[in-house]
């Protein structure tokens, strides 16, 4: 590789880590874990067109999207003016693995340069132990706030999208997430909140906030939303997805992202038992994967509290598609996605939306290719794949969409 | 009563029902964007006739009509819910409607498993899609049935997607192919999509009823859809107002007409859509514009007075152009105009009328360029004839000797050259898949009711320019829709697709890193420049001013009659040329037949001219032509295929059964392994055969995703070969991991590669009926590999013990060395002779399965043909040192066959005689890494990148220029 700029620990206090926009909750949370362990933060909410053009600009138009938009993000945020550039570093995840998600961070740097920015640090987060940085330190104490993060994300996403077609006063669903996300993030910047205890504790105390708003019964079509990471969950990546659908009468539910960090230490077990490999790798995932599930319980323990129900856990997801597609298939979403859609179709969320950018190599399989195997197996699902792209029009989006729901079921 | 307004990309419908559900009512119209005036101009003509009427239950649907009923709050239903309505309603007992819009293709399975399916945004194979074609083929919509009913032949045009197809036909009308077998053609491409594109694995049977304006109006169209499915269908009364009438049966709301139109209007004025900033602030900054334009002009003579002459021809995609060129190289004369499908009679009318009236003028010299190249110059005796892209170098130096960068922007082509010391430097051609060329903005001119010129004239002062993004044709009729919808005037579109053509060539081909990459002394031209619109928006996205000769549209046949000058002068002859004598016994006949002299079964157009000597195109190799076979010696890609084909004549005793294998993707290259393991353990193996045109047809209703490469959709062609055979155990791994060669930092498959396995098991039901072996497995380590495999094998063949599968995995692993190491001394033998031999030697990279020769459509015979040597990347990548390979990468290097990728292309930098020609798969998401990647490494050194794009799509034409470009512009084409 050839040299790259170095985020040095000298940087820790003078520059802030900007980071890119996904999850309003959860970035948040991970925003105040980093700011917990001393470093400056900042999460971009730069999200109109421009980001797609500066995308467009500066990135491969062939790369899949969420790599435009990320990239498009952090350059644009850039150019605006707004920060201070020889102050600021750059921060991505890396996820690893065969999909070519994995490049993403080595385009960033190619359209940094490209934009006069290759003096800017980039920090890749990733579990994997690539591309590290002298300044930046993934301890084991970071590690912990960050999953916490996820674990208080997941919690408010679950439970505002249960609350918020039914709610009495509009809007109250999310007051009372933002309201918990203050808290929450003050907690964090104190280092507080984030033992496995103190999640349950602050978990089922959210609960009962939530289980406290008015609701009422209304008839609503119920839909799941899986698909690529980001996607999925990004109202840049997605058209706003989540608004379109809370306007045409819908009951939405997103996968939390738990699954997807467990998922990714598992592939680290499967892999071992498949091809062999090392036995360090095996145990550290092992250990891994032993506190996740106690954190997945914790979360769990902490949602199951009437009227919410906990949500599938991540074994009881991974056991549906046994036999369907092989654990084996792990590269992007891998078989979690196909995973994922059985579990919302066989608990009442049979109308299903598999957001994608244009051209996903994984969910090539993962997701269009296991749909006709999910339909044999339930029989009303009613599956819809989405292509997302940086000139797919939004209106055949929503036209498609409101196909499937007029043939909901 | 009630009222359903159905409101499409293209055209409105209106149904009126008694309350009872009888038709009273119903009409068809193009709205050309004009939404609320034409809703307006219909209830109009409802109020004529019902002059009482104030009030009814009205609904709207379409995907124009999303924006009306929300903005003036009226009900909304989904089209093809509207349609199962309404089917439900009048047709009871249908299994299945096909549907074919301007746009959508739906198909709907009716009854207890009701599913709708609607076209993928990237599959334009519709109505639109016919309008496009016809007027490719000059000729009115309507037409096409009847042209379509006097067929003869059936040609093989790429169905995914409307451009391709284009690209298709474009050659296949200047080679001379009768039109009516082209409209049958079309006809044939767009049923296959709609059917493969939307079945996706499930049967089409039982009553099929078809719906739609095209399948209304075109009974040949409904002939293939027939064919296809093997039913017959039936088309019933009023087909086009389905959807409308299922909308009036949903209507709920009672709504005052009467305050409808109103309604209209006031939501019309409120619409927005995202918009960049105008053309022109002024009318004063356009007059400036225009007269610094008009100073770039080419010198002219009085043609008159001259004596001598050189004649350059450019035979484009649509359009014809000719130059006349005095030796001082001032235009004489020119000529301009469209092809109308054939060239042929233009340029023989030219002639003709030039022998006439200047008697006096003599032509000493003549050249020939573009799509039709071969035809003309075989045709009228052309002296030269020469690539595109230098007789575009030649005119723009010729005006602009400084210039170091040319772009032009053609009917079907985009076209960038950089010029460095004189020389072309680089060379950037659209991909068939991003050609947002001049003969879009001529279709959609059209569509919306224009003439190119007006359409041009309206964008200039556009107030708001719709922002259309820089995508594929396919997605812009998505954008355009939606900007229609949103009240976008036709001088906001024409302006909005103006700067999307200048996006798409920006940062779709050329995608420079910064303006300052791309030149300073730059020229414009083709025809597409001409468009005011156009060269404004170029300067504006690139801050920069540019020159655009006035006769941009001519500067290929200027070019050319500037290259007969020079070879005229360089070497003297008398020119070949058809003279007026020969003229007058001119005649051209034009016949279609099909090659034989192999599997390949080309589709061959044979054009016969007064001269006797047939002119035979559409081969892919010189067999039909020469009648020898073609010479393999300096090409590894066939040699490759030789090997693998050797395999099978390996004995094996067969005790335990057969075992199929089907030949794609990673098979290519581990074949010989699996091959071994197999015999070795007793079985007779069964391999798939290389790809042919019925393997690919095969399996195509089992594919579930379209947009997946077109390797990977062959994988379901092979299966189903294989079932054919009664093979009753088939083998075909998962492998998360390829073999680790120590190039990179893994060794990963890509998602298709590694996963593939798992699509074929979930949608190609007959899997059932047999043991498909598709476990995950890796070769990386022997002992795991060898429990894997035990425990696969043992469900079916419990007797095989490990120590056979120990045994037989040595023998897999020994062989699989050989062929590598085979492929690498053949590969070493080639260089070495073409050295002997001064041969350039071109390194064809790409991915094992490249070598399938449905897969790269014999681009490597093209290349050998031409004069070069071919290997394959694997046979030079294993020369790099990986250190120092690492070193250099500027990417993620983790995946095994991308590894060798740029290991090939760092080899190629460090040798003189090599040039790298990328293979590329559409849709392949790796590529977009390797191909930028790849570019670099080699760019670095000074050499010229050269990627092909290869899909479904049959035809050379763009390839061929891409590889004669490189040709040239290193010196190599004489």
């Amino acid at each position: 590789m050839e040299s790259h700029a170095v985020f040095t620990p000298e940087m820790k206090k003078t520059h802030t880590i900007l980071i890119p926009s996904m999850l309003p909750w959860h970035f948040n949370l991970l925003k105040a874990a980093l700011v917990s362990c001393g470093y400056k933060a900042e999460l971009l909410d730069n999200r109109d067109r421009s980001v797609v053009e500066t995308g467009l600009k500066y990135v491969n138009n062939d790369i899949c999207y969420p790599a435009l938009l990320v990239i498009g993000q952090f350059i644009n945020a850039l150019e605006s003016g707004k920060y201070d550039v020889n102050h600021v570093a750059l921060i991505m995840t890396q996820t690893g693995g065969g999909c070519r998600a994995s490049n993403y961070i080595h385009l960033l740097r190619k359209g940094l340069e490209q934009a006069g920015f290759g003096h800017i640090p980039v920090i890749s987060l990733n579990l994997a132990g690539m591309e590290e940085q002298p300044g930046f330190d993934l301890s084991l104490k970071m590690i912990k706030r960050m999953l916490a993060a996820v674990v208080y994300g997941d919690v408010l996403m679950y439970l505002s999208n249960k609350i918020r077609p039914y709610e009495v006063v509009a809007g109250g669903a999310d007051a009372l997430a933002g309201r918990w996300l203050t808290k929450l993030e003050d907690m964090f910047r104190a280092g507080k909140g984030q033992t496995l205890s103190s999640i349950y504790q602050f978990g089922r105390e959210i609960t009962k906030d939530f289980a406290k708003l008015p609701i009422v019964a209304k008839d609503k079509i119920k839909v799941g939303v899986v698909g690529e990471i980001y996607i999925k969950y990004s109202d840049l990546g997605n058209n706003c997805l989540e608004n379109f659908l809370q306007k045409q009468n819908c009951e939405y539910m997103l996968p939390g992202v738990m699954n997807f960090v467990m998922y990714g230490a598992d592939t680290y077990l499967i892999d071992y038992k498949l091809y062999g490999g090392s036995m360090m790798k095996y145990g550290t995932a092992k250990i891994a994967m032993w506190y996740l599930q106690r954190l997945e319980k914790a979360m769990r323990k902490a949602l199951d509290y009437s009227p919410f129900k906990a949500p599938a856990s991540y074994e009881e997801t991974k056991a549906m598609v046994k036999g369907v597609i092989g654990y084996g298939n792990n590269m992007g979403e891998g078989w979690l996605l196909t995973a994922e859609m059985l579990e919302l179709a066989k608990n009442g969320y049979n109308n299903i939306i598999c957001a994608q950018p244009f051209g996903c190599l994984p969910n090539h399989i993962a997701g269009r290719g296991m749909i006709n195997k999910i339909k044999e197996l339930v029989e009303d699902a009613n599956i819809l794949p989405i292509d997302y792209d940086a000139s797919a029009s939004k209106v055949n989006q929503e036209n498609r969409i409101k196909l499937m729901l007029a043939t909901a079921r | 009563m009630q009222i359903g307004l159905d409101i499409g990309s293209t055209t409105i419908k209106i149904a009126v029902l008694d309350d009872a559900g009888k038709l009273l009512f119903a009409k068809y119209q193009r709205h050309y964007s004009q939404i609320a005036e034409k809703i307006q101009e219909l209830l109009q003509e409802l109020f004529a006739k019902f002059p009482l009427l104030k009030t009814a239950h009205l609904a709207v649907s379409g995907s124009a009509g999303i924006g009306v009923a929300e903005g003036c709050g009226l009900q909304f239903v989904q089209e093809v819910f509207a349609e199962k309505v309404c089917t439900e309603r009048l047709n009871p007992g249908t299994d299945v409607v096909i549907e074919l819009g301007g746009e959508d293709a739906k198909l709907l399975f009716l009854g207890k498993h009701f599913d709708a399916r609607m076209n993928d945004s990237c599959a334009g194979g519709t109505g639109a899609f016919i309008d496009q074609m016809a007027s490719l083929l000059n000729v009115a919509t309507e037409d096409m049935n009847s042209m379509a009913q006097k067929a003869q032949n059936i040609y093989t045009i790429a169905s995914r997607c409307g451009v391709f197809a284009k690209s298709d036909i474009q050659p296949l009308l200047n080679q001379g192919a009768p039109k009516n077998d082209l409209a049958a053609s079309i006809f044939q491409a767009v049923a296959q999509q709609a059917v493969t594109g939307l079945a996706k694995g499930r049967p089409i049977n039982g009553k099929v009823l078809y719906l739609g304006g095209p399948l209304t109006f075109m009974s040949c169209l409904r002939d293939c859809f027939d064919k296809i499915l093997n039913v017959k269908g039936t088309c019933p009364e009023n087909s086009l107002y389905y959807v409308a009438m299922g909308t009036a049966l949903c209507a709920e709301h009672s709504v005052d007409l009467r305050a409808l139109p109103n309604k209209l209007q006031a939501t019309a004025a409120c619409r927005t859509f995202e918009h960049l900033s105008p053309l022109f602030a002024n009318e004063e900054e356009y007059l400036f514009f225009n007269a610094r334009h008009n100073t770039e002009r080419v010198a002219t003579a009085d043609i008159a007075t001259a004596s001598e002459a050189y004649l350059g021809i450019d035979s484009g995609s649509t359009t014809i152009k000719i130059a006349v060129v005095s030796p001082k190289g001032e235009l004489l004369k020119s000529f301009y105009q469209s092809n109308k499908g054939n060239p042929v009679i233009a340029v023989k009318e030219f002639l003709q009328n030039f022998y006439v009236e200047y008697p006096q003028c003599k032509l000493i010299a003549s050249a020939v360029t573009g799509y039709g190249e071969d035809l003309i110059r075989h045709g009228f005796g052309v002296d030269y004839g020469i690539v595109e892209t230098i007789a575009h170098f030649l005119a723009a130096k010729s005006l602009q000797p400084s210039v170091d960068f040319i772009l032009d922007i053609g009917g079907q082509d985009i076209k960038c050259l950089k010029i460095h010391n004189g020389c072309i430097d680089n060379i950037f051609l659209n991909e068939a898949c991003s050609s947002g060329c001049g003969s879009f903005l001529q279709t959609f001119a059209e569509i919306l009711g224009y003439s190119a010129e007006e359409f041009a004239k309206i964008g200039l002062f556009a107030d708001k320019p719709v922002d259309l993004g820089s995508r594929c044709t396919v997605f812009m009729n998505s954008s355009v829709k939606q900007a229609q919808k949103d009240g976008a005037s036709v001088a906001n579109i024409s302006a909005g697709l103006s700067l999307s053509i200048v996006k798409n060539a920006l940062y779709k081909v050329i995608r420079p890193g910064s303006k300052e990459a791309i030149g300073k002394h730059i020229v414009v031209q083709g025809g597409t420049f001409l468009n005011d619109c156009v060269l404004r928006a170029f300067e504006k996205e690139m801050g920069l001013e540019v020159v655009r000769p006035n006769i941009a549209g001519l500067m290929g046949a200027y070019g050319a009659a500037l290259y007969a000058r020079g070879r005229h002068e360089q070497a003297p002859k008398t020119s070949t040329l058809l003279d007026a004598a020969a003229l007058a016994q001119f005649k051209h006949q034009v016949k279609s037949v099909t090659c034989g002299l192999c599997s390949n079964h080309c589709h061959l157009t044979v054009n016969t001219f007064a001269s006797g000597k047939p002119f035979i195109s559409g081969n892919r190799c010189e067999r039909p032509v020469t009648h020898c076979a073609p010479d393999n010696s300096l090409n590894l890609y066939r040699q490759k295929l030789d090997l693998l084909a050797g395999l099978n004549e390996r004995e094996s005793s067969g005790v335990r059964g057969t075992m199929g294998i089907p030949m794609g993707l990673n098979m290519y290259e581990l074949l010989p392994f699996w091959h071994a393991f197999f015999s070795n353990l007793g079985f007779k193996v069964v391999v798939s055969p290389i790809a042919d045109k019925k393997i690919s047809k095969m399996g195509q209703n089992t594919i579930p995703s379209d947009t997946v490469c077109y390797p990977a959709k062959l994988m379901h062609g092979h299966i189903k070969w294989l079932l054919e055979q009664g093979v009753t155990n088939i083998f075909y791994p998962c492998m998360t991991y390829n073999v680790e060669e120590g190039n990179g930092e893994n060794c990963y498959n890509c998602p298709v590669v590694a996963y593939y396995p798992e699509v074929l098991h979930a949608n190609v039901q007959e899997l059932e009926q047999c043991n498909f072996f598709f476990d995950y497995v890796g070769l990386g380590n022997n002992k795991v590999l060898a429990k894997k495999l035990a425990a696969m094998l043992n469900k079916a063949f419990p007797d095989i013990t490990m120590k056979e599968i120990k045994n037989a995995l040595l023998q897999a692993y020994i062989a699989y060395d050989l062929f590598e190491g085979e492929v690498r001394r053949q590969g070493r033998r080639i260089i070495s002779a073409a050295r002997e031999q001064g041969k350039p030697i071109i390194v064809l990279a790409g991915r094992p399965y490249h070598i399938d020769p449905k897969v790269n459509h014999s681009i490597d015979r093209l290349i050998t043909t031409m004069g070069a040597a071919l290997v394959s990347e694997d046979a030079v990548s294993s020369h790099i040192e990986p250190k120092q390979l690492a070193a250099e990468l500027q990417v993620l290097n983790q995946w095994t066959y991308h590894s060798r990728l740029y290991a090939a292309a760092k080899y190629v930098a460090n040798n003189e005689d090599m040039h790298m020609v990328q293979l590329v798969s559409f849709g392949c998401g790796c590529d977009a890494i390797t191909a930028d990647e790849c570019r670099r490494l080699l760019e670095e050194s000074g050499k010229i990148y050269t990627q092909i794009k290869i899909d479904d799509i049959d035809n050379l034409g763009t390839a061929k220029i891409r590889l004669r470009s490189l040709f040239a512009a290193v010196g190599l084409e004489s």
